[in-house]
């Protein structure tokens, strides 16, 4: 027990703790979308182009949460509308639009060379980091992107399942595409820290995987893999504390590891749902 | 009457050749058409024009403004993502998306309208089947009850019957015609020429313009449908029922396998 309640007398812990957590369900349940919608390397473009903005935002001395999440907001909608308007795919708008924004921002650090070492945590997570306005800011996110979500829930299921269809039935699928651009920017803003840029993808995209293998239905998909989010992202600061290794490598190490028992439940269902029919 | 929809003199295309070319149609209230044509004529290019989700590159599209139309699709089966987690049900009240309110779940009134429906239809007991473990006949009945629930007043369908059996297909066509005697106006697309023609009171033949439009014995003809499948075509009458077919082309054995190339690589038989 002692164990489990060492860390939190840590103030840095307790910040840490509770951002995991919540970044995880919040990765969760927009990662459901992104899986679905065919765009699981949209995490990792997004988050090098918030990278990119970040770096302007500095440059700028604008606030970090405004500069960056403008930039990153213009990134997702700059794909979607990419892949909505012509022929490209998804995974090639994804690598244009990020990279070309990701290169902004090393471009603009190798000019201005005095603040690498800031930009650490944001490349791969740190609880240390999380500051009480970082707290605050991630809860501010997690209940607007899930009110959000709640509020466009039809919307975003029926455009996520045949978007050209939901058109016809009246639903206004550019306005969903904008909002679901803008939930996603705030997300990576928000995860940046505890997670870093190079991690937030993995952390998008296995819950909502793993709890795919786990159920044929989309609502009980949904909550297997928020839930999963913010249990590995728990898991994972624990370890990161005890081990002292990066909190978003952890986390997602954790989350690698629950796929891995998805799979392996799965063969064992499929091998038992074999043995009963050939008997 | 005025028409529900009409394009006049439009032409459209992706970036290159032209797909459709001066097309005039009307979609009249209460219509039940049938749109035939081979594969590329530009069917589904035709329906995406109606459903406006694309735009003539030139021409006049008109569609009814007040009150405003209220249209459903059954897009073709096989541009269902099949892998997607929802329930034939979930399918269903998809279609009411627009009319639901706020709230994120579907209301105890449309889960039953949804539930109704489906029985109607003879799906009722698939409800809570994921829809990659349904027929072809089933899956098709599953996107129209979505259509359905929706109460549209025109029903657009893109090949409702591809990939069904013979009976699921008669009967889907059967309940079409119903819906269409209640009222509903039906426009779909089909490569079945016969049972469009033993079911579709008007007949659209489409090969990249309209060749020509009618009732089934005005149209289904062998000049016009030879001219629109650009094939020799054969129109059987009988029974008050029509059959088209392609004239059999009896092939010679030098145009089914060509001669060998004098000096060209030797054949299984010259190896022995």
């Amino acid at each position: 027990m002692d164990i489990l309640l060492l860390p939190f007398q840590y103030e840095f812990f307790r910040h840490g703790a509770m951002a995991a957590v919540l970044v995880g369900g919040l990765c969760g349940l927009i990662g459901v979308y992104i899986v679905l919608r065919g765009m699981s390397y949209i995490g990792h473009g997004l988050a090098h182009a918030v990278f990119g903005g970040a770096v302007v935002a500095f440059v700028m001395e604008i606030n970090f949460y405004v500069g960056a999440g403008l930039w990153g907001f213009l990134a997702a909608l700059l794909i979607n509308q990419t892949t909505r308007r012509t022929r490209i795919n998804a995974d090639a708008a994804i690598g244009v639009v990020t990279t070309a924004s990701f290169a902004i921002g090393v471009a603009l650090i190798s000019r201005y060379r005095r603040f690498t070492q800031s930009f650490d945590a944001a490349l791969f997570g740190n609880i240390l980091g999380v500051s009480r306005q970082d707290v605050w800011v991630i809860v501010a996110v997690t209940a607007a992107v899930t009110l959000l979500v709640l509020l466009l829930y039809k919307q975003l299921l029926f455009t996520t399942f045949d978007a050209e269809v939901a058109q016809v039935y009246g639903v206004p699928v550019g306005w969903v595409d904008s909002w679901f651009a803008l939930l996603l920017a705030a997300t990576i803003i928000a995860s940046i820290q505890i997670l870093g840029v190079t991690m937030i993808a993995a952390a998008l995209v296995i819950p909502a995987i793993t709890a795919r293998l786990l159920t044929d239905s989309f609502h009980r998909m949904m909550f297997i893999s928020v839930t999963l989010g913010a249990f590995t992202g728990l898991l994972g600061i624990y370890i990161s504390f005890y081990v002292d290794v990066s909190s978003g490598a952890t986390i997602v190490l954790v989350q690698a590891a629950c796929f891995i028992l998805a799979l392996l439940l799965l063969a064992r269902r499929r091998a038992v749902r074999l043995s009963q029919t050939h008997l | 009457m005025d028409p529900l929809i009409e394009l006049r003199a439009v032409d459209f295309t992706y970036g290159g050749a032209p797909v459709l070319t001066n097309i005039n149609l009307h979609i009249h209230p209460g219509q039940f058409a049938a749109l035939v044509g081979p594969s590329g004529a530009g069917k589904t290019t035709l329906l995406k024009l109606i459903l406006r989700l694309l735009e003539p590159t030139s021409g006049v599209y008109y569609g009814r403004r007040q009150p405003p139309l209220r249209v459903a699709y059954v897009p073709q089966l096989e541009t269902v993502d099949w892998n997607f987690p929802v329930t034939a049900e979930e399918v269903v009240i998809m279609g009411l998306t627009q009319q639901a309110g706020w709230w994120p779940w579907p209301r105890k009134a449309h889960r039953q309208r949804a539930r109704d429906l489906m029985e109607r239809l003879g799906i009722g007991h698939l409800a809570k089947r994921h829809i990659r473990d349904l027929s072809g006949g089933q899956q098709q009945r599953v996107f129209l009850a979505r259509a359905l629930i929706a109460e549209p007043e025109l029903l657009v369908l893109d090949e409702p019957t591809t990939g069904v059996d013979m009976n699921s297909a008669e009967s889907i066509f059967h309940q079409l015609t119903h819906l269409n005697q209640d009222g509903m106006t039906i426009l779909l697309t089909t490569h079945d020429l016969n049972m469009a023609a033993a079911h579709a009171p008007w007949i659209i033949c489409l090969n990249r313009r309209i060749i020509a439009q009618g009732p089934p014995d005005a149209v289904i003809t062998e000049p016009v449908m030879s001219e629109t499948y650009r094939a020799e075509m054969m129109v059987i009458r009988q029974n008050g029922l029509v059959f088209v077919q392609q004239k059999p082309h009896h092939h010679t054995y030098r145009e089914v396998i060509p001669a060998p190339v004098p000096g060209g690589e030797p054949g299984h038989d010259a190896k022995r």
